[in-house]
């Protein structure tokens, strides 16, 4: 009984917010393999970029920032099918939805775990890509910062897919389509505000706009995605 | 919000209705459970035994009719609700790559109890297997693994759904042990099972009986042939 005189206080929120990031974290490390699906696919689809285009190093600086920014943003389609899929099909997600920690920061500790697992590795090994690419340590800083602000912001908009069609079978191409679209604005910011800085030009502007949309993604993405995911659950 | 009354629990439903996939489930069923009090809900497979229990857990919204709690509809005092509630469904919830304890652990935190405790736990078998990942659980050592769900914080309301399925003769009765001591410090429990089980004192609801069937017979096949007929 007085268990459940704490049970009803709900004091630890955050506690449980950190074990469900936590789990999943740990779960994508145990993942083996295919956790590196799409840090390889990335890396291997700017690769093709250098090869394909030859001896051209001109066209090849000049669309380098185009060609890392479609590939992160197609790589980080890859693992978003797998966001909510799992836990709705064991029934972790029910669980979870009945605990006492409201499913829109439930959406929030899996997007940060996503993040994490599919984003930050891209930053990561974007600066070997960028020796590739033949782009200048400046522009190089740039593409991180904007990185930085691009993915996460891909990672919400994800799960607002992804909840869309998680009760789907096979949902996985779907989630695509709709999510791609939605990217355009973040995607035409990104690679603008690299851009500018190879052709030495303010780039506060576009960076301004890219946090922005990280900030609106980071309020409104939760709440869509939780809405979505209250409907599948029934 | 403050709890009424620490010791005395009461779980209403009246005239729930349930429309699955367009098609009607169930009609006019009630009951009324108060603290020491099991309701056992027996049927034929289809005729809405898991539905009526999500109905109560608060996952699924009943078409017609209200669940209510403490005197008041569940919707609206729904994390007290949740928060009072165990429900072990039949999905088991369980990792591939995660071992027991973790399991464990976690669900005990989500339940919103951090620091768990093995002597809480009653299945004491399921120690033995403390470490050993969800892959290679057999399906028996997974239901008692949900089960095990029970035992992470009290909770005085538990929903079962099905919960003797593939359990073997001495879980089933270790759970029958745990149901009774439930009931015993004043708890209410609510299972669903299409096999025999013990319960002294307990509410029996038929789910295949014509009352709660909104065409008299549970016939699906008429319905459908009556559809068939009109759009010819």
């Amino acid at each position: 009984m007085v268990a459940l005189k704490e049970n009803t206080q709900m004091n630890n929120r955050t506690v449980v917010f950190y074990s469900i990031f936590r789990r999943d974290l740990s779960l994508a490390l145990r993942g083996g393999a295919s956790n590196f699906v799409p840090v390889i696919f990335f890396i291997i689809a700017v690769v093709l970029f250098p090869l394909g285009l030859g001896s051209e190093q001109e066209t090849l600086s000049r669309i380098a920032p185009a060609i890392v920014l479609v590939c992160a943003l197609l790589a980080m389609m890859l693992s978003l099918d797998s966001l909510f899929r799992e836990d709705y099909d064991d029934g972790n997600l029910e669980q979870i939805s009945l605990g006492f920690l409201p499913l829109e920061f439930v959406v929030l500790a899996k997007a940060l775990a996503h993040w994490v697992t599919a984003g930050l590795p891209l930053i990561i090994c974007s600066p070997l890509l960028a020796l590739t690419l033949n782009i200048s340590i400046k522009a190089l800083v740039t593409l991180i910062f904007t990185l930085l602000l691009a993915t996460p912001t891909l990672t919400l908009i994800g799960t607002v897919g992804a909840s869309l069609t998680v009760s789907l079978r096979r949902g996985g191409l779907l989630t695509s389509l709709l999510v791609l679209p939605i990217s355009i604005p973040v995607l035409i910011f990104a690679s603008s505000a690299v851009e500018a800085s190879i052709l030495n030009l303010n780039t506060n502007t576009h960076l301004i706009l890219l946090s922005g949309g990280l900030i609106t993604a980071l309020v409104l993405a939760p709440i869509a995605a939780a809405a979505a995911l209250k409907i599948s659950l029934e | 919000m403050e709890i009424a009354n620490n010791n005395e629990w009461k779980l209403e439903a009246c005239n729930l209705r349930c429309v699955r996939g367009g098609r009607e489930i169930f009609a006019n069923v009630g009951f009324s459970l108060e603290s020491g009090d099991a309701l056992l809900i027996k049927g034929a497979n289809g005729t809405g035994k898991s539905s009526l229990i999500r109905i109560l857990a608060h996952l699924l919204k009943p078409e017609g009719g209200h669940v209510k709690w403490l005197g008041s509809p569940i919707q609206d005092l729904r994390n007290l609700y949740l928060s009072h509630l165990h429900y072990v469904g039949h999905l088991d919830c369980i990792k591939p790559s995660m071992t027991v304890i973790e399991h464990l652990r976690f669900w005990s935190m989500m339940r919103g109890n951090p620091n768990f405790k093995r002597d809480f736990l009653w299945d004491s078998d399921l120690l033995k297997l403390a470490d050993v990942p969800g892959r290679f659980l057999s399906a028996g050592q997974k239901k008692r693994l949900s089960l095990a769900r029970l035992s992470s914080i009290y909770a005085p309301l538990w929903l079962l759904d099905e919960p003797l399925v593939t359990l073997d003769s001495n879980s089933i009765q270790q759970l029958q042990t745990q149901i009774s001591q439930q009931l015993l410090s004043g708890g209410i429990v609510v299972i669903s099972t299409h096999t025999e089980f013990n319960l002294e004192k307990s509410q029996v609801i038929d789910m295949s009986s014509s009352e709660y069937s909104p065409v008299g017979t549970s016939s699906f096949d008429s319905e459908f042939e009556e559809e068939v007929y009109d759009q010819w």
